[in-house]
């Protein structure tokens, strides 16, 4: 019964989800588009942190990764469905190699080796001009028009619409095969690397070859997310790739629920989603939301970790646990 | 050339000393109370603000800086303390730690949200000027710089050691059961450790804005070096710390002017990733056991 009902809310959702472009402009569109993608993103910390518990604070570098693999792969000449597979695949390598400082240390020695590694992505990304553009952004390397949007069997997504049902599609299709591997063995062994690292080396479980294995397919799954950013906002510089934006995601998987299955997505929307319909509903005397909504989500934050540090996914079984 | 070297290094020097100083706060959190403060950076920032407030209507340097000092202690001594670690703490260290991201977050965000996102000139106590030792300029705020600092860590060390409140809170660090079982209050021990690191944090600000602006983000990089000096030179070593700062400050100054002045960040990061690659437990650090 429960199953049922769960099934029946996912399709409602998903339902809502195909429709709603029909009721949005092109920024609404836009929207939907990044959290879809934001969502894949998060999906991949949230495998990384959540289910192996190794902490991680370069997501945003990832993302970058893919975004710029990309777009150099399509400026060379290399077909945007081959250049996608591949920008992941080199998101994955980097994520395999910085998996390796996450062998000796852990924690928050991690955490600050992961947002280090962010900062240098970011820095290379800013100064490489003749690579990158530099921090004038990719239009400088590839043409006022930037990145091309692509298209799917001779049907161009131009259009904002259709390429958020790309978006939308690979956010499916992320969802699907990280819930595959969850139930697979691997997923029980990430877990296990989580909850008790020594206990699960005791039990034969390949520590090292896990530990860089959540790394890189966390990384994979940002410089997927990335490979379809780049072609949705077809302009970009190295700004969306910082600190900030991997804090930004941290905040989202442990907002949603760290660990929990549908937490990144709900993170996501929290943070992309929710300034905007502020803006719509609270007075303009308020001020536009972009300005305080970082403050005040920050704050929320820290309220909510002090009550209910496993997230708002959590929170129902918080509340039962009181009730009993 | 080598004028310039010993130059580069004198001010490389006083910048890490000003690293120093956050690194040690960043220590004796870890030490009594398992905080890693990701906000340590925002600790020094706004106070840097709070500051330029009290200039703002028309106060003294001096006295603008002791409200701020007495402010600063109330908000990230106690405050902090009260309202984000104590309730935090029984969760676990990643759970405190990504607190204090969200803490860092809100309180860039409120500065910026207030003060707005231009850099603001903090007028400096210490003198300008240089003087000439031996045919190498040194200027007299790098000298100001490192011997307040110097002076304000040999108190700080001394007091830990010689003292029986500074023995006190070393034995809440290392053992709180047994502080506990000799009588020792070791909230209150953990309370002094917070203040501490809050003074330490706004003298900080007091010594690094003159020359670096204060700004909203100015916070990230400066808590991240502090947290790789602590690293480096060993994170359950006070001294340790001050080495680590001082090193971090020497070798991204000669990166800047030798190197490539636009990898100057990065040079603190690539250190702090070869000593946990090699020495995982800092330069001066004791190696710590792993638990079942």
């Amino acid at each position: 019964m429960r199953t049922a009902l769960r099934i029946a809310a996912l399709v409602a959702i998903l339902a809502a989800l195909i429709v709603a472009p029909q009721y949005l402009r092109n920024y609404g569109i836009y929207l939907l588009s990044l959290w879809s993608l934001f969502a894949i993103a998060a999906m991949g910390l949230n495998l990384t942190l959540g289910y192996a518990g190794q902490m991680s604070l370069a997501q945003a570098a990832f993302l970058g990764i893919g975004a710029y693999a990309v777009a150099l792969l399509v400026k060379a000449g290399v077909p945007f469905w081959v250049g996608v597979p591949l920008a992941t695949l080199v998101a994955f390598a980097v994520g395999l190699l910085l998996g390796f400082p996450a062998l000796r240390v852990q924690h928050h020695y991690l955490a600050f080796a992961t947002l280090g590694f962010n900062v240098l992505v970011y820095l290379a990304i800013r100064n490489e001009d003749w690579l990158t553009g530099g921090s004038m952004g990719i239009g400088q390397v590839m043409g006022f028009a930037g990145m091309p949007r692509p298209s799917i069997f001779g049907y161009s997504l131009r259009r904002g619409i259709d390429f958020y049902y790309l978006c939308l599609a690979m956010l499916c299709l992320s969802t699907l095969l990280v819930w595959l591997l969850l139930r697979s063995p691997w997923g029980r062994a990430f877990a296990a690397l989580r909850d008790n690292p020594v206990r699960a080396e005791s039990l034969a479980i390949d520590i090292r070859a896990y530990t860089l294995l959540a790394f890189a397919i966390g990384a994979g799954l940002a410089g997927f997310a990335g490979a379809f950013y780049a072609p949705l906002v077809q302009l970009f510089d190295p700004s969306p790739f910082g600190l900030l934006e991997s804090l930004s995601l941290l905040l989202m998987v442990v907002v949603g629920g760290s660990g929990r299955f549908w937490g990144p997505h709900i993170g996501a929307a929290l943070v992309l989603l929710l300034p905007h319909w502020l803006q719509a509903l609270l007075p303009a005397w308020l001020g536009p939301p972009d300005q305080w909504y970082l403050f005040v989500f920050g704050i929320a934050v820290l309220v909510l970790l002090t009550w209910c540090p496993g997230g708002l996914l959590a929170i129902p079984d918080r509340l039962r646990a009181r009730a009993q | 050339m080598f004028a310039d070297l010993a130059q580069l290094t004198i001010s490389g020097l006083a910048t890490g000393a000003i690293y120093a100083l956050a690194a040690m706060g960043f220590t004796l959190l870890w030490q009594t109370s398992s905080t890693i403060n990701f906000a340590q950076g925002e600790f020094v920032m706004v106070p840097a603000f709070i500051m330029l407030g009290f200039l703002g209507i028309g106060m003294p340097l001096i006295f603008a800086f002791a409200l701020t000092l007495a402010a600063s202690a109330l908000i990230f001594g106690v405050g902090f303390k009260r309202a984000v670690v104590d309730p935090m703490i029984r969760h676990g260290v990643l759970p405190l730690a990504i607190a204090a991201m969200a803490l860092s977050l809100a309180l860039q965000q409120g500065v910026k949200l207030v003060f707005g996102a231009e850099a603001r000139s903090v007028p400096d106590i210490l003198p300008d000027g240089v003087t000439r030792i031996v045919g190498v300029a040194v200027s007299y705020r790098d000298v100001g710089v490192l011997v307040i600092s110097f002076v304000l860590i040999l108190g700080l060390q001394l007091f830990l050691a010689r003292t029986l409140t500074g023995r006190a809170m070393q034995a809440s660090a290392q053992n709180p059961d047994g502080a506990r079982v000799l009588g020792i209050n070791v909230d209150r021990m953990i309370l002094y450790t917070f203040l501490a690191n809050a003074a330490l944090a706004s003298i900080a600000a007091l010594l690094v804005t003159p020359i670096y602006l204060a700004k909203f983000d100015l916070g990230g990089p400066l808590g991240l070096k502090a947290f790789c000096a602590a690293i480096i030179g060993g994170f359950n070593q006070m001294h340790g710390a001050l080495a680590g700062g001082l090193l971090i400050g020497v070798i991204e100054n000669l990166t800047g002017a030798y190197f490539a002045p636009q990898y100057k960040d990065a040079a603190a990061l690539v250190l702090f990733v070869i000593v946990i690659l090699f020495k995982p437990e800092g330069l001066f650090g004791r190696r710590e056991e792993r638990r079942v």
